[in-house]
């Protein structure tokens, strides 16, 4: 079986940091990804970033793609692709497969950034050929360059809903409108802007009645939402589309780290139950880390800070860093993820980010 | 009725005007100078860095509101690609007696063409008034996003940001 120090679950913004920080310790680490490419998410994102400039704001998420792996080859990091891992066992044995057989890998440490999956909603006509995630039209049009449909409505106002609205329009869709439950936008207004720009009516406190076509969509019915989110008879409107995109949030992609035990909590602004960690990103399991949306969805930024977090913290156990060097280190982390949880839209994941860390706390303190 | 970018997706007058990166009425009437209509306190600040005249301020928290230092600015427009939000735009206001210039962020193609009459759309993207294509810059260091001038009526130079996209009146 093959040996190494510390075994990354998922190759995406997240995995290949902590991948990059282990080998920059000095740290023999490999990162599995079941996908062919390395990157995770980060090569359908074709928009400019967010954050800081000092960590690549205004950068292309595609190109930030192309530097982690840049980075990861310069320093050795050992990538297994097309390798999906299905299980850890005793001893932190990882077990995945690859060219149709089975193959183990041990790690002294193991550290889980498996991502997130995206949310479904079901209305009559939601299985009709043409409704699918906003993450699947993302991939199709900016990864394999096919265009899903020419007439789209977008379910959902958050970030994603609003960033492949616009990369719709950008692939020459029209995007006919975009509704959204809730009385108010919930991603970023500049984003909503870009695709109010574009001309596309975003209808708030709406919702999609049904879903209409023979064998594949070509009318939706959308209609109004009343306080408690019930549908309000006679505001109904029929829009001519052959694409429904679904983008009404993420759920962790947790399956591992329940099957082996962590401890989770529930936070519902993190996309549900996530596994209790500390200030290491180390799980109720000692030796196993969690790191990006599997920790809490939130976005690319946070999920490459948190993926170095859990990076150091591990080569620290592993004794590459000093007490004093890792803690240095986590400390500049740790303030770069603060300033990505500031402001009016990061202030509730700082507070929820607080009390998962509680949590994992109290019960170690019983 | 505008209730502002949470409810609409759209900064209302109000929210523009409130915003500290934007220009005072006697700036716009000086010449020409940028407006960054970044409304709310999300964690971003590349604008800061990319103005060599260090006329836009975020400060020591990235969520801060960028703050334009008009008598700085001079409009050279180096900030508007820099941003992710595509939220800054020049404005040269008395660019002639009857007409304005606004600069603004373009990330679709095809792209106009240098004297073209264009269909210009304010921030909902509804036609407000042809305006004529001025300029377009395409510089690699833009990263994809392209700058396109146009000249328009005076009396909408705070509506207009943008064309119509596909060519409709």
């Amino acid at each position: 079986m093959k040996e190494t120090q510390v075994v990354v679950v998922g190759g995406g913004p997240a995995g290949l940091a902590a991948g990059i920080e282990i080998a920059k310790s000095g740290g023999k680490v490999t990162v599995l990804d079941e996908n062919k490419k390395p990157g995770g998410q980060l090569f359908k994102q074709i928009h400019k970033f967010f954050g800081s400039r000092e960590h690549l704001a205004g950068t292309r998420g595609y190109e930030i793609g192309t530097k982690l792996l840049e980075e990861t080859k310069e320093l050795g990091v050992d990538v297994i692709l097309d390798a999906p891992v299905y299980g850890i066992f005793e001893g932190k044995t990882v077990v995945y497969s690859k060219d149709g057989k089975q193959h183990q890998i041990k790690g002294d440490k193991i550290i889980l950034a498996t991502g997130a999956t995206e949310n479904t909603l079901a209305f009559p006509g939601s299985d009709l050929p043409g409704v699918m995630g906003a993450g699947a039209a993302q991939t199709m049009i900016n990864v394999n360059r096919v265009l899903p449909g020419k007439k789209v409505l977008m379910v959902g106002s958050g970030n994603v809903g609003l960033i492949v609205s616009y990369q719709l329009m950008q692939a020459g869709a029209d995007v006919v409108g975009l509704v959204e439950a809730a009385p108010n936008v919930s991603g970023y207004g500049v984003h909503a802007s870009k695709i109010s720009r574009g001309g596309v009516p975003i209808y708030t406190s709406h919702t999609v009645k049904r879903a209409m076509g023979d064998g594949e969509v070509s009318k939706v019915e959308i209609c109004e939402l009343d306080e408690r989110f019930q549908m309000i008879e006679g505001t109904e409107k029929i829009l001519d589309v052959d694409t429904i995109c679904i983008a009404v949030g993420l759920s962790p992609m947790s399956e591992i780290a329940w099957t082996i035990g962590c401890d989770f909590t529930f936070i519902p602004s993190f996309g549900g139950h996530v596994p209790k960690h500390n200030e290491n990103m180390e799980s109720t399991l000692p030796g196993i880390y969690v790191s990006g949306d599997i920790s809490g969805v939130e976005e690319a930024s946070s999920a490459m800070e948190e993926g170095r977090l859990a990076g150091i913290a591990a080569s620290e156990a592993l004794g590459l860093y000093s007490e004093e060097k890792a803690r240095e280190l986590k400390g500049q982390v740790w303030k770069r993820l603060n300033t990505l949880r500031d402001g009016e839209f990061g202030e509730k994941r700082k507070l929820s980010k607080k009390t998962q860390i509680s949590r994992y706390m109290e019960d170690a303190n019983e | 009725m505008n209730r502002g970018v949470k409810f609409t997706g759209v900064p209302s007058m109000e929210e523009i005007k409130a915003c500290p990166g934007t220009p005072s009425e006697e700036r716009f009437e000086k010449g020409p100078v940028v407006a960054i209509e970044c409304v709310q306190k999300i964690p971003c600040n590349p604008c800061e860095a990319a103005c060599p005249f260090g006329a836009i301020e975020v400060g020591s928290s990235i969520t801060n509101l960028p703050k334009l230092d008009e008598e700085k600015c001079i409009g050279c427009g180096i900030c508007i690609p820099k941003c992710p939000g595509l939220a800054i735009f020049k404005i040269h206001k008395n660019y002639s007696e009857k007409t304005s210039l606004v600069e603004f962020p373009f990330e679709y193609l095809p792209l106009p063409e240098k004297g073209d009459q264009v269909p210009c759309g304010d921030r909902f993207g509804k036609y407000i008034a042809d305006g004529k294509v001025l300029g377009i810059k395409n510089d690699k260091k833009n990263d994809g996003t392209t700058l396109i001038s146009v000249e328009i009526p005076k009396e909408y130079f705070m509506e207009i940001r943008t064309i119509c996209r596909g060519g409709e009146r």
